[in-house]
């Protein structure tokens, strides 16, 4: 299929459409309302499900109303919103119900701004909702990478029954980049027979089957949450995604970095390439998997004398990146929190006095 | 001579875990009686609140989903609309429905989503442990209203029939109990109707039944009885408030 040029926004919402999504449920907030916009218009010539909820905590029930019934299903929603589904978000981990999730992050906290931001990794990656639960998250470059990840994610979903997420910014909900749809993309639900509210009838049994998160007897609780843990450990084993930039080089320093950020980050590291100076990248796709083992043996490289991460952010990620260097070199933040996007040439000066010292 | 009375397929064998006096039960038997009688159970997904009727499913012989608190009729909106021929009934409670829940309730009658809701009004929140209620009666006692429902402070009790009816989207609303033999039949009948509105895909429909907790009222279950019908009635009129054919 040939390239087309559409805005991040636009593209994930074919996206889910193109992985067999035939359902959307959500409410409106910059940065991100386009796919709403988009899907208003596109869900009826599919014959599928566009709702506008009454609120982020209603579309978060809504969405695992749907996902309870086998159905694939997706929301997109920016910061604030998040935070309001974030109720929903733990109950669907706990009822283990596949469902898939877009961020568009914009500033904050509290309203914040509406501007391009990366200050939801704790949230996205630490938890958001209450209690023993993970959410798998990629982090997407571009338009082309959010079209990729959020075809994937239903797989993923249905693959691990649960909650997934794709973690954008404001800048890549907003540009337009050309973007190609994969073709050979298998569409079909797995199976749910087994767990899914989709009717007696509908699954011929006389089995009938309960989508719930209440477990009051303490050990019955315990072997739940160690299931979803059986979950979480096989990610770790199967999902992680990364990129390294310039990594084969002799680079003398690690820089960290996803998302929007990571692209400023490639220029920086070309430019100073042509002067001579080698800088490598760990580029996480998988926020939740972090690439551990990637971040960890990239710092041990003898030519790198420092780590540092860069985000839009007063520092998240870098509490992961630090863990993962386990003191091996000193590991820094480098950053804007407030809606501005470091330039290129800011951080080859940032790269530079970090040399220096 | 033949059996002439029997458990509704649409129940379990399960005991309840409901207190004497309480009317969950009989509630709960109408509603099975009414999915047999219409042959839905194989085709139907019930809602759980968060509250007493938690565990509802339990008690029910159909598919099931455990909401949280308040959330049902968002989670019956999302069944409803991606899985239209499905029937789905929300199960809440007045401390789920009309305090925590009102902005989805609300929302998904004025939308006239599909489903039906049964709303079990006891005036009092019952698992948490009998604090006050957005039903609850002036001057009633309840764990965090010591000295009794101030309305100065707290305003009137939330009447959700009469509200859900001044919304222009058509639907079926209707108030019932079931605190003597002669209202049981009566509140069948309602719950029946608004399962039949939503198999003929016709409205959302919403059957409030005025209960009974004597255990957070602090009465036996028989003053709990005539407490509701001297107390609650009066404020709570059994009816119909309205139909799609209005």
């Amino acid at each position: 299929m040939a390239k087309v040029l559409m805005k991040g926004n636009e593209a994930i919402g074919e996206a889910a459409i193109r992985a067999g999504c035939k359902n959307y449920f959500a409410y409106p907030i910059t940065p991100q309302s386009e796919v709403a916009e988009y899907l208003a218009k596109r869900m009826p010539e599919v014959d599928g499900v566009f709702v506008q909820g009454e609120s982020e905590v209603a579309v978060g029930y809504m969405i695992f109303g749907a996902a309870g019934c086998g159905e694939r299903v997706m929301t997109t929603s920016s910061s604030p919103g998040v935070s309001l589904m974030s109720e929903a978000i733990s109950y669907i981990a706990g009822a283990r119900c596949p469902a898939v999730f877009v961020n568009i992050m914009r500033g904050g906290p509290g309203l914040g701004g509406i501007l391009p931001s990366q200050g939801d990794y704790f949230q996205a990656t630490k938890g958001g909702g209450h209690g023993d639960y993970r959410l798998l998250v990629m982090a997407p470059e571009g338009v082309q990478e959010a079209v990729e990840m959020t075809m994937k994610a239903f797989d993923l979903a249905e693959k691990y029954r649960g909650p997934v997420m794709i973690l954008g910014d404001g800048l890549i909900g907003q540009m337009m980049e050309p973007v190609e749809f994969p073709e050979d993309f298998d569409a079909t639900p797995m199976n749910n027979d087994d767990w899914a509210t989709s009717g007696m009838d509908t699954r011929k049994t006389d089995k009938r089957n309960l989508v719930k998160s209440l477990f009051l007897d303490p050990k019955a609780l315990n072997d739940h949450n160690l299931l979803l843990k059986a979950g979480y450990d096989r990610m770790r084993q199967e999902e992680v995604r990364y990129e390294g930039y310039n990594t084969d080089s002799e680079y003398k320093i690690l820089i960290v970095s996803y998302g929007t950020m990571s692209r400023v980050c490639k220029t920086a590291i070309d430019t100073m390439k042509e002067e001579g100076l080698e800088i490598g990248m760990v580029r996480p796709q998988t926020l939740f998997p972090f690439p551990e083992q990637a971040v960890h043996d990239a710092a041990a490289k003898e030519s790198c004398s420092h780590v540092v991460s860069i985000e839009l952010s007063m520092g998240q990620m870098v509490e992961d990146v630090d863990r993962c260097v386990k003191g091996q070199r000193p590991v820094t933040w480098y950053g804007e929190c407030g809606g501005d996007i470091p330039t290129p040439e800011e951080i080859i000066d940032h790269i530079k006095s970090l040399l220096k010292n | 001579m033949g059996k002439t009375f029997s458990k509704p397929e649409a129940l379990t064998d399960a005991h309840t875990h409901y207190c004497p006096g309480c009317t969950h039960g009989i509630v709960h038997r109408l509603v099975a009686e009414v999915i047999d009688e219409l042959g839905i159970r194989k085709n139907t997904v019930g809602i759980a609140p968060v509250g007493c009727a938690v565990m509802a499913y339990n008690y029910f012989d159909c598919d099931f989903q455990e909401a949280a608190h308040g959330r049902a009729p968002a989670m019956a909106t999302g069944i409803k609309r991606v899985r239209p021929d499905l029937m789905a009934f929300t199960y809440q409670g007045d401390g789920d429905l009309a305090s925590i829940g009102m902005g989805e309730i609300v929302h998904a009658a004025n939308r006239g989503e599909k489903f039906t809701t049964i709303f079990i009004n006891n005036a009092i929140y019952g698992m948490t442990g009998g604090q006050m209620a957005p039903t609850t009666m002036p001057g009633q006692r309840a764990t965090t209203a010591p000295e009794g429902r101030d309305v100065e402070k707290t305003g009137m009790p939330i009447r959700m029939c009469e509200l859900l009816s001044s919304l222009a989207t058509p639907g079926y609303i209707s108030r019932q109990t079931v605190l003597k033999p002669k209202y049981v039949n009566k509140a069948k009948k309602a719950i029946k109707k608004a399962f039949e509105y939503q198999m003929e895909n016709r409205c959302y429909s919403f059957v409030e039944i005025v209960s009974t907790c004597p255990t957070n009222w602090g009465m036996t279950p028989l003053d709990a009885l005539k407490w509701a019908e001297d107390t609650l009635l009066p404020y709570y009129p059994l009816g119909e408030f309205k139909t799609p054919e209005e």
